[in-house]
């Protein structure tokens, strides 16, 4: 990891009345890093981002970003992120193009709104207006302002939330392109395959806490660790002897969690060899950052 | 780009956007015109001495109320609507100074003001003979300018207390609508008795219509300041100011 991280958060707090929005958050991104902040609806992502944009003031901790303190950062600050908020508008009687004019102009360096309009997708929607245009495109106007002057590091709030598949593959491939020019990128999103589609790394969040942070392939293997391995016997065999065995809960079956598969299903698979036993069904499932997800937030799973 | 060329781009593009739609604009322009004729058309319109008829009356005070109308209404309701839509939010997280936003859309207010003023005072020359009181120029555009200024400034204030888009054109007529009739503006109210136009004294609009009413009057001797409605005029101005740099508010409400 770069010495200097874009993102640098210590004992981040926020409360809103009663409700602890956010509670003692740690995070530290890379600049050059895709992050995704995972988590439900409520989670206090959207508290924890806006914290580092600048919207919001925290009640408690330390938070840096590209070096600057947010609250403090002020002009100099703002000229080099981008922010994509979860709903925002632009004025509808503009064009795309005249929307986009307009908010580099606020920039020292802005992007080329032709290559704002090349990354978005909206080059063939550059002359109308922002109010005769779809709902996703009026999101992809959101994103364009956002790269418009051409930020070291973007905040993307649940960028496809509402999103058909199509437009949310495109969306991915416009991150993707950001990355790959070494845009700094911190989204939030309540979709798993988003997450896991576009982040280096991530964090998932629930009750305003980060209950574990890596990357999509590390956090899937954490949770309890472990690899299951199902098959059935055919009836009336008796069941090999080991260890964490157990009737799989459909009764038919059996499951078998082990932190070691190669070695048990050696073990599995030589035990049925040395019978002649057909082990039906057999199969190796890891867990997925799906299952780490719900285990994690206790279910209360993304909408 | 410096800030002040940043403020004057905001004019631009915000004009671009009025523009853009015309019912929007076409009504901003017709509503005064249509105002004028009509109450000329039941007061009694061209008949009578100049300085006496109710075109002289109607014209200045339509002056006054096409100026509130384009600031005071306009900005409530337009800066309502950005915020609740998150457009001051997106400026607040640009490096576009806040002031200049604000510049941007409270100059677009006064440049429309200051045409309506010019076709307003345009239709009662052509139309009902009323003289422009060229003579009396900088009491005019004083006047205008404390006004504008003081009126964009709790246009500003306003949108502080109300709660959402769909709640903005209630709000601001509740306010602005029963000071325009109990302010020589709609009705001419003075020399009544009683307590109306004791009340009507403590608010800007009637201050700024009796100003108005002097500059116009060919029976006014001198150069036609007021002072002491000018004053009362920008004290409710300063009012405004403060309100809004306490209170106004660049998030969504919901």
């Amino acid at each position: 990891m770069s010495p200097d991280p874009a993102i640098e958060i210590r004992g981040l707090r926020k409360s809103y009345g009663s409700l602890e929005a956010v509670r003692d958050v740690d995070l530290s991104i890379a600049a050059g890093e895709v992050f995704a902040l995972l988590g439900p609806n409520g989670a206090g992502k959207t508290t924890a981002v806006e914290i580092c944009e600048g919207h919001r003031r925290r009640d408690g901790g330390e938070v840096r970003v590209l070096g600057f303190d947010p609250e403090a950062g002020g002009r100099a600050f703002r000229e080099r992120i981008g922010i994509v908020l979860q709903s925002t508008g632009v004025d509808p009687y503009l064009t795309v193009r005249e929307t986009i004019d307009l908010y580099a102009g606020y920039y020292p360096h802005p992007r080329a709104t032709d290559e704002v309009l090349e990354l978005t997708g909206l080059t063939d929607v550059a002359r109308r207006r922002v109010h005769q245009l779809s709902g996703g495109q009026k999101r992809r106007v959101d994103l364009a302002v956002g790269l418009a002057g051409n930020p070291e590091l973007l905040f993307l709030d649940e960028p496809t939330t509402g999103f058909d598949p199509a437009a949310r593959r495109q969306a991915w491939e416009t991150v993707r392109g950001l990355r790959g020019l070494g845009t700094t990128i911190l989204l939030t999103t309540h979709y798993l395959e988003e997450a896991q589609a576009l982040a280096d790394r991530l964090a998932i969040i629930a009750g305003g806490r980060i209950v574990a942070t890596g990357t999509p392939d590390t956090l899937g293997a954490r949770g309890d660790g472990a690899s299951v391995i199902r098959f059935a016997l055919p009836a009336g065999t008796e069941a090999p002897s080991l260890p964490g065995l157990a009737r799989a809960a459909d009764g038919s079956a059996f499951e078998l969690a082990t932190a070691d598969p190669t070695r048990t299903l050696h073990a599995l698979t030589g035990w049925a060899v040395e019978r002649g036993i057909a082990l039906d069904r057999l199969e190796v499932s890891r867990p997925s950052l799906e299952d780490a997800y719900l285990a994690l937030t206790n279910g209360e799973g993304g909408s | 780009m410096n800030d002040i060329g940043l403020a004057l781009r905001q004019v631009a593009y915000e004009h671009r956007a009025f523009w853009r739609n015309p019912a929007a604009a076409f009504f901003t322009f017709a509503f005064p015109l249509l105002f004028m004729v009509i109450f000329n058309v039941i007061f009694g319109g061209s008949g009578g001495n100049p300085g006496q008829r109710a075109a002289d009356f109607f014209t200045p005070s339509i002056i006054v109320f096409a100026v509130i109308t384009a600031t005071f209404t306009n900005i409530a309701m337009t800066v309502t609507a950005a915020r609740e839509r998150g457009i001051l939010k997106r400026v607040r997280g640009s490096p576009l100074p806040p002031w200049a936003y604000l510049a941007g859309r409270i100059g677009q207010a006064v440049s429309i003001a200051l045409l309506l003023v010019v076709i307003v005072a345009a239709f009662g020359a052509i139309f009902y003979g009323v003289e422009v009181p060229w003579g009396r120029m900088p009491a005019l555009l004083l006047t205008l300018a404390v006004a504008a200024a003081s009126f964009c400034a709790l246009g500003l204030a306003l949108t502080a207390f109300i709660p959402n888009e769909d709640a903005a054109p209630a709000v601001v007529n509740a306010v602005i609508l029963p000071l325009l009739f109990i302010s020589d503006v709609f009705i001419r109210i003075d020399g009544m008795e009683g307590w109306l136009p004791t009340v009507s004294n403590l608010f800007p609009v009637r201050h700024f219509a009796d100003a108005m009413m002097t500059i116009y009057d060919p029976r006014t001797a001198g150069a036609a300041f007021s002072p002491d409605h000018l004053v009362v005029i920008a004290a409710w101005g300063l009012l405004g100011l403060a309100l809004a740099v306490w209170r106004f508010r660049w998030e969504p409400r919901r």
